[in-house]
């Protein structure tokens, strides 16, 4: 069976999948799902990896689409109570606030083995981690030929790694950084002590220079020189690094994220979305994904399989030796009601 | 007998009348269908969110960000259209009496840069700027400068560049208007033994100023939505409303809190207009004489 490649942005392509839909029932009866992700590379990449060769182990259709945001499309097609897309691939957080919302299905783990055998963090009742990237410490090697910064406590000591510093101009994964700057363990984050976190921010604040708001534009910021060190995410500094540049970063005290995969409310294809999560996280599928792009699997025992071969794991965010210095970030903490608070929080922050 | 005479004109004028509407009323449609609906839509859910709710407001008019975010924005618009009136009047006087090929020339260069996109043009202002950027370079190049300045990721930044953007709306009314000066009212001014200086003064500065008005509401009120500048090039901490507005949908997950900012907004422009119509008729403002 084949994959059907939609390609561009959200809802103008509802009506060609609604289209490629029908013809699939028209020319067989196979059964199929509609997958959503991210666009770009990152599907390119999933597409060779995990979703041709699932569908072709499955037997069946996977029509695929994309949305840079898929959350306000989620709220809008299971509103509207018949909903056109099965299975989505968007950061956990919103798996977990969806199924909270009634927007997500509850998922049955004896229907799918390879998820049950993961450790427990990496699920939960709605969503099985698909993929982990990081937000970690990036940094310039023009500036910092040889003591580079290497833990969030070096981000803050400004005297003895003086340079211009960016952060994300959000408060997810920078809270995290800040209690670790403030001497927690990564081990030790959750539930977070807003409050101590706010205030070693404020410590800072004064010498970040750029409080960045996309991907491009903290690559862009380390790119081009305008900070000597910045929060980023992995994925970002290694692509300015190929492109030739002096940057570098440590997964040390990184914060480990991830986005999963879950079914959304009354889903027209669930029996198959559930059949086809299961194959989409099998080790081996899940061990092809990092040959194609610098995220690392969603389950772990990808790394067992010996497809990735031992130096290109060590490059990897979710590789067991690299996680285990890192923080793994506690969804289910940012997506309760103290988490959201501490969303908020963070606009009067940026704006005194 | 006189109504007989009238009648045949009014009957014409009626029909005419008549014949305005049809032409007018697909896009009346499409303006109601794509504008009033939304708009009126999004309202509602400012105030209707399960039930009747003033909570959205009460956020607004009590929380801190709200009042700090009004604030800059309103700053921001006011130094953006004083700047660029004070760019744009220059400009559009050479443009209106120089030769009519020169005047084009000089228009067709304010609106360039009008047809590119305002990503594009804030990424150019990010190369410019920059600490690593031309301008940068170019000072440290002639020793004027030891450190780079902070041009960008800051509130400078985003007014230099909002004025870039916005500049043809000033010049393009102050044009419009400059061109129905007629030239004989200077040359009055002149037989009477007045200075060219006075003669501006006193003659061509006052007959301008509905174009000046006009120029200064279009880029005051443009400014106040301004989203994509101010998030590229103000570093994070140039919060402007628009920004609100698009966090609010974010954090509260419903259309209406995002939504109350909104109308906040619109109303404050809506105040805005009713303030300048007290000086001028609207008619003038939006271009008509």
């Amino acid at each position: 069976m084949t994959t059907k490649r939609n390609s561009g942005f959200g809802y103008a392509l509802l009506g060609a999948s609604i289209s490629a839909v029908a013809l699939g029932t028209a020319a067989d009866a196979a059964e199929q799902i509609t997958f959503v992700s991210q666009g770009g590379a990152y599907q390119q990449a999933q597409t060779v990896a995990i979703l041709d060769p699932s569908a072709k182990k499955l037997g069946i259709t996977i029509n695929q689409d994309s949305i840079p945001d898929a959350w306000p499309a989620i709220k809008t097609q299971v509103g509207s109570g018949k909903p056109i897309w099965d299975v989505v691939d968007t950061p956990t957080g919103y798996c977990l606030r969806g199924g909270e919302q009634g927007l997500i299905e509850k998922l049955d783990f004896s229907k799918i083995p390879n998820a049950a055998a993961m450790p427990e963090a990496y699920r939960s009742p709605y969503s099985v981690s698909y993929e982990f990237y990081s937000s970690v410490l990036a940094y310039s090697q023009k500036t910092f030929p040889k003591d580079a910064p290497n833990s969030w406590v070096d981000f803050w000591d400004v005297k003895k790694f003086p340079g211009r510093r960016a952060l994300r101009n959000h408060p997810i994964a920078t809270l995290e950084a800040a209690l670790m700057a403030d001497g927690l363990a990564p081990d030790k984050l959750y539930p977070l002590d807003v409050d101590r976190a706010f205030k070693k921010l404020e410590e800072i604040k004064p010498h970040i220079t750029v409080w960045w708001t996309s991907g491009a534009q903290s690559a862009q910021l380390l790119n081009d020189g305008e900070v000597d060190m910045e929060m980023a995410w992995n994925g970002r500094v290694s692509a300015v690094a190929k492109e030739g540049a002096k940057v570098s970063f440590t997964y040390n005290q990184g914060i480990l994220q991830s986005t999963s995969l879950c079914i959304l409310k009354g889903a027209p294809n669930l029996g198959t979305a559930v059949k086809f999560i299961n194959e989409a996280v099998d080790p081996v599928h899940q061990a092809n994904l990092p040959l194609h792009i610098d995220y690392g699997p969603g389950n772990p025992k990808a790394f067992e399989t010996g497809v990735i071969k031992p130096e290109r794991a060590t490059q990897l965010p979710s590789e067991p030796a690299n996680a285990a210095k890192q923080a793994l970030m506690s969804y289910a903490w940012w997506s309760s009601p103290a988490g959201e608070a501490a969303e908020k929080r963070w606009a009067s922050f940026m704006q005194k | 007998m006189a109504t007989s005479v009238s009648d045949p004109s009014q009957k014409h004028q009626r029909r005419e009348h008549g014949l305005m509407l049809a032409l007018v009323s697909p896009a009346l449609l499409v303006v109601l269908a794509l504008i009033v609906l939304p708009v009126g839509w999004l309202a509602w859910q400012s105030i209707y969110h399960d039930g009747f709710t003033l909570e959205n407001y009460r956020r607004v008019f009590t929380e801190d960000i709200y009042w700090r975010s009004f604030a800059l924005t309103f700053q921001i618009s006011l130094a953006v259209t004083l700047i660029a009136l004070l760019l744009g009047y220059p400009l559009a006087y050479l443009a209106n009496s120089l030769p009519k090929g020169w005047g084009i020339f000089i228009l067709s260069l304010v609106m360039l840069p009008f047809w590119t996109s305002v990503l594009v043009r804030a990424y150019a202002w990010l190369v410019l700027l920059q600490r690593s950027g031309v301008i940068n370079q170019f000072l440290r190049h002639l020793e004027l400068v030891s450190e780079p300045l902070a041009l960008v990721h800051n509130t400078f930044g985003t007014v230099v560049a909002t004025v870039h953007i916005l500049l043809p709306f000033m010049v393009l009314p102050l044009y419009a208007t400059m061109q129905k000066i007629p030239n004989d009212l200077m040359q009055a001014g002149a037989s009477l033994g007045a200075s060219p200086s006075l003669t501006f003064l006193r003659v061509f500065l006052p007959l301008s100023l509905p174009g000046v008005l006009a120029g200064c509401t279009m880029v005051f009120v443009l400014c106040l939505g301004f989203y994509i500048t101010p998030e590229l090039l103000g570093g994070g901490r140039t919060v402007m409303v628009s920004m609100l507005v698009s966090r609010n949908v974010e954090l509260y997950n419903q259309f209406g809190a995002a939504s109350a900012v909104a109308v906040v907004l619109l109303l404050s422009v809506l105040v805005i207009f009713f303030a300048v119509s007290r000086f001028i008729s609207l008619d003038r403002v939006l271009g008509h004489k």
